[in-house]
């Protein structure tokens, strides 16, 4: 066995033994959060902008994690059914239609994820599963 | 050595051409344009008409009118929008905004957002609108009026598409060009609202129309 093989298989077993540490969990989340990236440019961005900016009282920035913590289990279907009536975002109010998107269920869970956890908020993976039982409950 | 020397001469020349170039930008005036040849003080002239902005009438969001005569004197940016818009409009004008809070303390220059939906873009609807965008004051202005003027205007004079379509988003397809006008009503540029550089090189551009001398008004 020549020190070269020796040393490639020694790598090897240090690339596994790297990737096992980050749990299931947190490669779920990473999976989530870079296919949401990609439902947020085609689907959000256009409106909330590309930092969850918004546009000045018209339309509201993503960055109130307070209220995306409080209206967690009714997001869904926001994004599904689009949005009507009065809301107050960051101490501001907005009063404007948000249309309705016709995502899928898992396509729902991976922006809310990107949204969730980008322009500052801080939630934990919002799961396919999740949002399924969510969608179930829409007015 | 003389070979040397030339080309040492060639070189400065070259180098202070460019410079001289660079120093004096102009923004090319687009359209059609004709030459006539008209007698000044007995002799013959040739001079060019160049196409311009036609007389038109629109109503902004005050209810006041606005004319072809209102913007005299100014350099102006148009757009077409609607404010129900679920597509490229919000794009349009939060980069407009940035236009907009560049210049909107200095004189002689306004924006102009025509609706293309006037229907549902009625006076109190574009007031709202504005009000909501953060627009006071007189330098951005949303204009309503006639379906047909306003797209004539839009395809035959600012070269801007519009169309309505129930199968695209928010019922119109629409291009998202800011058309910059000089204050002989002539175009001066054309650029993509939607992409954040060419908006920079609009602000840019602006710049260097009001640096421009004024010429006397053709026509």
């Amino acid at each position: 066995m020549s020190w070269r093989f020796v040393s490639s298989i020694a790598a090897f077993l240090a690339i596994l033994f790297i990737t096992a540490c980050q749990s299931d969990e947190s490669l779920e989340f990473k999976r989530y959060y870079s296919s949401g990236a990609l439902v947020y440019q085609q689907h959000c961005q256009n409106c909330h902008g590309t930092k969850g900016e918004g546009l000045s009282a018209l339309i509201p920035p993503l960055s109130d994690s307070t209220y995306l913590r409080k209206n967690i289990l009714a997001l869904p279907c926001y994004i599904k059914n689009g949005l009507k009536g009065q809301i107050i975002i960051s101490g501001k109010t907005f009063e404007d239609v948000m249309p309705a998107n016709d995502l899928s269920p898992v396509e729902i869970s991976q922006v809310l994820t990107y949204i969730g956890n980008s322009f500052g908020n801080k939630l934990s993976t919002i799961d396919e599963q999740s949002v399924q039982k969510n969608l179930a409950g829409c007015k | 050595m003389k070979n040397f020397l030339i080309a040492g001469f060639v070189a400065i020349t070259l180098w202070s051409a460019c410079k001289s170039g660079s120093d004096k930008k102009t923004l090319p005036i687009y359209g059609n344009r004709e030459p006539i040849t008209k007698t000044v003080d007995g002799k013959q002239v040739t001079d060019t008409i160049y196409q311009t902005i036609p007389p038109f009438k629109f109503v902004n969001q005050y209810g006041d009118s606005v004319s072809n005569k209102t913007l005299n004197g100014n350099i102006y940016v148009v757009d077409f929008f609607f404010t129900t818009c679920p597509s490229i409009c919000p794009i349009m004008h939060r980069n407009m905004l940035k236009v907009y809070d560049t210049f909107k303390s200095t004189g002689n220059f306004k924006i102009i957002s025509h609706t293309i939906d006037p229907k549902h873009d009625s006076v109190p609807v574009l007031k709202k609108y504005a009000d909501k965008l953060g627009i006071t004051g007189n330098t951005w202005w949303f204009l309503q009026g006639k379906k047909e003027d306003i797209y004539t205007i839009a395809e035959k004079n600012y070269l801007v598409a519009v169309k309505q379509d129930g199968s695209a988003a928010g019922g119109y397809i629409h291009a998202g060009y800011f058309v910059l006008i000089d204050k002989q009503k002539r175009i001066r540029g054309s650029y993509d609202g939607t992409d954040p550089k060419q908006v920079d090189q609009l602000i840019d551009d602006i710049k260097t129309l009001q640096a421009e001398p004024d010429q006397m008004i053709v026509q």
